[in-house]
């Protein structure tokens, strides 16, 4: 089971802790707001991922589970 | 000769008014009295019938997943053309409401809905004529039809936005999943269908699948109502099979008043292609999607030759950057930047010629709730793409010679409202 991270762009304030928590997946646009890289997260990687949504001042990020390719 | 066929559009007065219920019945017939769910499905399976509101998505799919969501459903007729260059769906309302409301009967029984909600804008006429309609119907309807009139605004047709707004909300869009056949008005599953598909699903539940299928192509089959605007003798909408060689269409509207250059091709979310290019395309998504292009709101201006693209585009990127609902920052921000450097591109202030705005593009897109942003940069992009050698004029002297011929209509919601 791998995962992937997810920002809603609606609820977004673009305060920029995400980017600076997980700058493996998230980079800042020109105006401060999240671009998501969508790529699976690798197991190691997890606990960054789980840094940003927990930072996050307005819940925008959440991680989606990727079902098992077999 | 002709391209038109008049299947929707049959029987229209040429004085503006509507068709009433007695002469409906006799056009078209009436609705089979028997209509059974899963039938109707098999038939609108087979009709290959897709969404006419601009997304493509096969209509009978949508059925299903409607029909086999929990609990009772509701169907949502979008009547809400915020598009500023198409004008089909008012002329359904005000000119044949009876075969939208038929539409609205036919998708009610097939997703098992016992209520339906007729959605308009508020400043539009055809409420009126929607609730003349309604009021001869009495006790004839199948389903409760309540007519729902929401906010003008270019985003209030975008289905989770007009969810929103037939329920009193503002009508703006929300993040999804869930979309509204899951959870819609009221939390139920929610069919959203433009009006045009449900006009179509009038005469399929009457003819059948392969009366649908006599005209248009073998993969997109049947009438489509067409917009155009722009350097035409005849602006106006026009029913032609899907299939039909645009350069017929703008025949039929009796030819171009100037030499074209471009045409727009599905409106202020759709693409723009060079008029030889345009003209050599069918109306398809096949055919135009080989160009680049795909159908979307089935609008398509004519610019002409000698005109200013430049301040065409600038009008609309400003008018879409105002339009914007306001909700996520790549749209918001994204829009205003790219409109405010398309006027400097175009009083040849950019230092950089079309490079910042095309950066920024591709930050916008894909980056919103909605598509509101993925359909303002197609218009953008594909622009600067058409229109290059203008791009280079203006950067180089500040003008490019053209006129500007104010084709594009950018009246926004403010102002229309106010109006």
């Amino acid at each position: 089971m791998s995962s992937r991270l997810q920002v809603n762009p609606i609820a977004c304030d673009g305060h920029g802790l995400c980017a600076e928590l997980f700058p493996e997946r998230v980079s800042l646009d020109d105006w401060g707001y999240p671009i998501v890289d969508d790529a699976p997260i690798p197991r190691p990687l997890e606990q960054h991922a789980r840094r940003a949504i927990d930072a996050c001042p307005v819940l925008a990020l959440r991680l989606e589970q990727l079902a098992r390719r077999d | 000769m002709s391209v038109s066929v008049a299947r929707l559009l049959r029987g229209l007065h040429t004085d503006g008014s509507p068709v009433d219920l007695r002469e409906h019945r006799h056009l078209h017939g009436p609705l089979p009295g028997r209509l059974d769910g899963r039938s109707l499905l098999d038939a609108v399976e087979g009709s290959n019938l897709r969404g006419r509101g601009g997304g493509g998505f096969p209509t009978a799919l949508k059925l299903r997943a409607v029909a086999s969501g929990r609990g009772r459903t509701i169907v949502l007729a979008n009547g809400v053309e915020g598009e500023p260059l198409s004008g089909k769906d008012r002329v359904l309302l005000r000119y044949v409401p009876h075969l939208v409301l038929d539409g609205v009967e036919v998708a009610a029984q097939a997703v098992g809905a016992d209520r339906a909600i007729v959605a308009v804008s508020e400043s539009a006429g055809e409420l009126a004529v929607l609730q003349t309609a309604l009021r001869e119907r009495a006790g004839a309807n199948r389903v409760e039809i309540r007519i729902a009139a929401v906010p003008e605004a270019l985003v209030a047709g975008e289905e989770t936005a007009l969810v929103n707004a037939v329920g009193g909300g503002p009508p703006r869009p929300t993040a999804t999943p869930p979309r509204p056949f899951e959870r819609g008005v009221d939390g139920r599953p929610t069919l959203v269908q433009n009006v045009e598909t449900l006009a179509q699903l009038a005469l399929i539940a009457r003819h059948g699948a392969a009366w649908f299928r006599e005209v248009g192509t073998r993969d997109e089959p049947g009438t489509a109502l067409v917009t155009l605007s722009g350097a035409v003798q005849l602006p106006g909408v026009y029913e032609v099979p899907l299939g039909t060689p645009l350069r017929e269409l703008v025949a039929e509207a009796g030819g171009a008043t100037q030499q074209p250059r471009a045409l727009l091709i599905g409106g202020y979310f759709g693409t723009w292609l060079d008029a030889e290019t345009a003209l050599g395309c069918e109306l398809s998504d096949a055919s135009l999607g080989v160009a680049g292009a795909m159908l979307g709101a089935r609008a398509v201006a004519v610019l002409p030759q000698g005109s200013c693209a430049l301040a065409e585009v600038f009008r609309v990127s400003r008018f879409l950057a105002d339009e914007s609902a306001g909700q996520c920052g790549p749209c918001v921000h994204g829009l205003d930047a790219i409109a405010q450097a398309i006027a400097s591109l175009a009083q040849g202030r950019s230092l950089d010629g079309d490079l910042r705005i095309r950066r920024w593009l591709e930050q916008v897109e894909g980056r919103g709730g909605c598509h509101h942003p993925d359909g303002a940069a197609r218009f953008i992009h594909s622009a600067l793409d058409v229109f290059g050698d203008e791009v280079a004029l203006h950067s180089r002297s500040k003008r490019c010679g053209g006129r500007d011929l104010h084709l594009l209509p950018v009246q926004g919601s403010q102002e229309r409202r106010a109006a």
